[in-house]
């Protein structure tokens, strides 16, 4: 059975709060974060970028793992915030990491599910005999235009999975996708600042990947809801994901643990692998998780995991994800400023 | 277009820079952070192997940067401090997470991997180590 | 051994922007050619300290740039070793006297350094540093000497206001030299309270950046009389290195490199630290001079904070150190400062330092250092 070895995540420490950046705008705070289920998001320091994010999360999830990086056969990291257009993010991440030359790597783009991607990827290669261990990872530092409503959500961080077939954490059951061309938020070459479609985001984009792609992986797999113990989704705002519960017959607690957005916002390709990473630090032997991812233009990537009775001891090595979110410092809107452009 | 900006100077001390690897003498013993490519101590009878070293140490002393070099400006203030590694060799970086009370002399740090150096819009990403307080 | 001095000249040091490296190495070379009473066609050799002229203004080769002007075709060589560049031009320069190459020479120190904004000039003075293993970090000179001091205080005890009557001390003697770029007495408060360039150390705790030049004729023994009445000589002289970077140090409160260029230069010059009647130490930032009044023996390690405290090392006290002003208020044009440092000693030994004059001064002192402390040069002056 293909797994998770080991996993691990990274939040940068600093914090802006919605009532920050609303006083900016002269907008309503609390009509905000009623709305978006948000109360702060997370900013990078003016040396953090998606690359020393993955490092981090990577290291952590070596940690748990206890591998020789060397035996690591692929690195795929997703972002909408690779450092560079043109040179991978995943080769800077294989050298820091000690993974040597004997690798194949790539860097994806499909918004924010371009993480979990990579997670099918490594499982390929993996189930077809081609290498025994792969890194998949999903990390973002996305820009938000000042004064938009993203302001408030649009954050930094980041996971990382080696996927194997031995001393798994969680047997990864199955995966189930669904992709059409749908273009509700995207952002063209050379541009700074992403564009979307306003309401056009909800119903015909996130709502109808998630809902497809997770009725077609219970389907396949012969699940039902209750058979979940825990439910991840993509977190653009905290509002959707509970309504895509909803909508999936999902009870709202199951969502619980993995409701990263509400203390760090969006980290884009990094939301619902962080979702997962908090629940697996909790989830209980046996437990079995749902997690959809969702990416703009669009598409979703469903998996069911299932806890083995090694995650208890192997978790241990390694930071929570709840204690990066809890280690923080607040930042003022000029000093956000400064981080996010540099001035 | 000087040194900043030079490609092949960059990488050669990728490996070096990115995963803490020192260089240790067979002959006696000591290791070297940064690595030394000829044994100080036994010269020609030296033989040097490179070796990864703990990525955690000690604050022995520090300053606070705030009058930047080229290609620091928007970085500044930033602490400098010169660190010792569990594992002997002392090495020069910047602090980063730090709060109020964490720049002392014998704050327990560890390292993370960080950007150092932007060239420009055009130009490559320098990454390299800071170090953290524990 | 014993080389004699038979001239010296320097340009005004500050911020001169009306002249060019050229000019500032004409200026200070002829003045002391007239000093010395030669011509220039008795000059055998040149030997110029500088320390960057190609990261300042673009230009290498400057040795032969100077023989050029000056309408010579003698051997001329650059010599370097970051701010020590000026006492290494200096020993460079005796050896060859001692040698029995040359009889008469001309050692010189030049700097153009104001032609660069600050940070081109911060990034460049890191060249005297590990660029690999300390500027790539964006560290800067003033946060090396800063972490030296940090270090001081926390062993020793020393604290800020010693480290700011050192500016104090080189601030007044400045204020009687005419060629200092600083020429205002300023107070302990004033050195406190100015913005804080890398902590500890405040903007009047470090040397400023300056342009400026600094000349020796030198000639043998033997023929020091023919000049002059009453050479002074160089009876002693010692170098040593150390690691290029801070971090690979034995000490960071001591710098070896200076014990030892000072140890070997005492008994070359067959003398012990007590017979030093007074000392232009490299007091590039407040701290080191601290350090330097330490490794160099006039104290014990860790008292250098006290010799301030109780004044020994003004111009009325025991050991005066830095009567020209330092390298703090005199500026440092980095390589011209060794030889700036001789020509103190020089005109003190001669009774020619007017208001700065130390009474009874015999044997005199420089010392000279390159970057965070990986070379020292320590030249004995007598009369």
């Amino acid at each position: 059975m293909i797994g998770i070895v080991g996993y691990g995540g990274y939040v940068p420490r600093f914090r802006i709060k919605v009532e920050e950046i609303a006083s900016v705008w002269g907008s309503n705070a609390k009509s905000i974060k009623d709305g978006l289920l948000v109360d702060e998001k997370s900013v990078p320091s003016i040396d953090e970028d998606t690359a020393t994010i993955s490092v981090e999360a990577a290291l952590n999830a070596l940690k748990m793992a206890q591998i020789n990086p060397q035996k690591i056969g692929a690195i795929y990291i997703g972002s909408e915030s690779h450092p560079y257009a043109v040179k991978p993010t995943s080769t800077i991440v294989g050298e820091a990491i000690g993974v040597g030359s004997e690798f194949t790597a790539a860097d994806t783009e499909f918004a924010c599910k371009a993480g979990t991607a990579g997670i099918q990827m490594v499982m390929g290669l993996i189930k077809g005999g081609y290498i025994e261990f792969g890194l998949a990872i999903g990390a973002d530092t996305a820009q938000s235009k000042p004064g938009d409503a993203l302001e408030y959500t649009a954050s930094a961080g980041g996971a990382a999975f080696i996927v194997g077939k031995k001393n798994i954490v969680a047997e990864i059951e199955g995966t189930f996708s669904c992709s059409t061309d749908t273009p509700d938020f995207w952002r063209r070459d050379t541009v700074e600042y992403p564009s979307h479609g306003g309401r056009f985001t909800g119903i015909p984009a996130y709502f109808k990947h998630v809902v497809s792609a997770t009725n077609g992986l219970m389907n396949k797999l012969n699940l039902k809801q209750s058979d979940f113990d825990f439910v991840v989704f993509h977190m653009p705002n905290g509002k959707f994901p509970l309504k895509a519960a909803k909508m999936l017959g999902f009870d709202s607690n199951k969502l619980t643990p993995g409701f990263v957005i509400k203390k760090i916002g969006n980290t884009y390709s990094g939301s619902s692998i962080l979702g997962l990473a908090a629940t697996l630090d909790i989830a209980k032997p046996g437990q079995r998780i749902l997690i959809t991812s969702y990416g703009s233009g669009a598409g979703s990537d469903s998996f069911s995991i299932k806890v083995t009775d090694l995650i208890e001891k192997k978790r241990k090595r390694v930071k929570k994800i709840q204690d990066y979110i809890d280690d923080k410092e607040y930042v003022t809107y000029a000093k956000y400023t400064r981080l996010r452009r540099g001035i | 277009m000087g040194h900043e900006s030079s490609v092949p100077l960059f990488w050669r001390l990728i490996k070096p820079r990115y995963q803490l690897i020192g260089t240790k003498c067979k002959t006696c013993g000591n290791v070297f952070y940064p690595p030394k490519y000829l044994c100080p101590v036994c010269r020609k009878e030296g033989k040097l192997e490179d070796t990864k070293l703990k990525r955690t140490g000690k604050i022995l002393t520090f300053s606070i940067v705030r009058s930047a070099p080229t290609g620091f400006e928007k970085e500044v203030p930033y602490p400098v401090a010169i660190i010792e590694l569990d594992d002997g060799p002392r090495l020069t970086s910047q602090i980063v997470d730090w709060k109020e009370g964490d720049l002392k002399i014998g704050r327990r740090v560890e390292a993370c991997f960080r950007r150092i150096y932007t060239d420009g819009k055009e130009g490559i990403i320098n990454y390299g180590l800071k170090f953290r307080p524990v | 051994m014993k080389v004699a001095v038979i001239g010296v000249g320097t340009t005004n040091f500050g911020e001169n922007w009306d002249v060019n490296l050229r000019q500032l190495a004409i200026e200070a070379g002829t003045k002391a050619i007239l000093d010395a009473g030669i011509r220039g066609r008795d000059l055998d050799a040149i030997y110029l300290g500088n320390m960057s002229a190609g990261r300042f203004i673009g230009q290498e080769h400057v040795a032969a740039m100077v023989s050029g002007e000056l309408g010579l075709s003698i051997p001329a060589m650059r010599i370097e070793g970051a701010c020590a560049s000026g006492g290494l031009a200096l020993r460079q320069g005796l050896l060859s006297i001692l040698s029995g190459q040359h009889d008469i020479i001309l050692v010189g120190g030049a700097e153009k350094m104001t032609d660069l904004m600050t940070d081109g000039v911060t990034s460049s003075l890191m060249g005297a540093g590990d660029q690999e293993w300390e500027a790539y970090y964006g560290v800067t000179f003033p946060s090396l000497y800063a972490m030296i001091a940090r270090r001081h205080m926390f062993e020793f005890g020393t604290t800020r206001e010693q480290l700011a009557k050192v500016a104090v001390k080189n601030h007044h003697n400045g204020s009687l030299n005419p060629i200092a770029q600083f020429r205002k007495e300023i107070t302990i408060k004033d050195v406190l309270n100015s913005p804080m360039v890398a902590d500890p150390l405040t903007l009047f705790d470090c040397s400023p950046i300056t342009d400026g030049a600094a000349t020796l004729i030198l000639c043998k023994e033997e023929l020091a009389k023919k000049y002059t009445d009453d050479p002074v000589y160089i009876i002693g002289c010692g170098q040593a290195s150390d690691t290029l970077a801070l971090h690979d140090r034995r000490s960071l409160t001591t710098l070896d490199a200076t014990v030892k260029a000072a140890k070997d230069a005492y008994k070359q010059a067959s003398i012990t630290v007590k017979d030093v009647d007074l000392a232009e130490v490299h007091d590039c930032f407040t701290i080191a001079e601290i350090v330097a009044t330490e490794d160099l023996g006039f104290c014990k390690k860790g008292e250098g904070g006290k010799l301030l405290d109780e004044g020994e090392t003004e111009i009325e006290g025991r050991i005066p150190v830095n009567t020209s002003g330092g390298l703090k208020a005199v500026g440092h044009p980095v390589g011209a400062t060794g030889v700036k440092q001789a020509v103190e000693i020089v005109l003190q030994l001669r009774g020619q330092a007017d208001k700065r004059q130390v009474k009874d001064a015999k044997i005199g002192l420089t010392h000279n250092v390159g970057g965070s402390g990986a070379t020292a040069v320590v030249h004995i002056f007598s009369r």
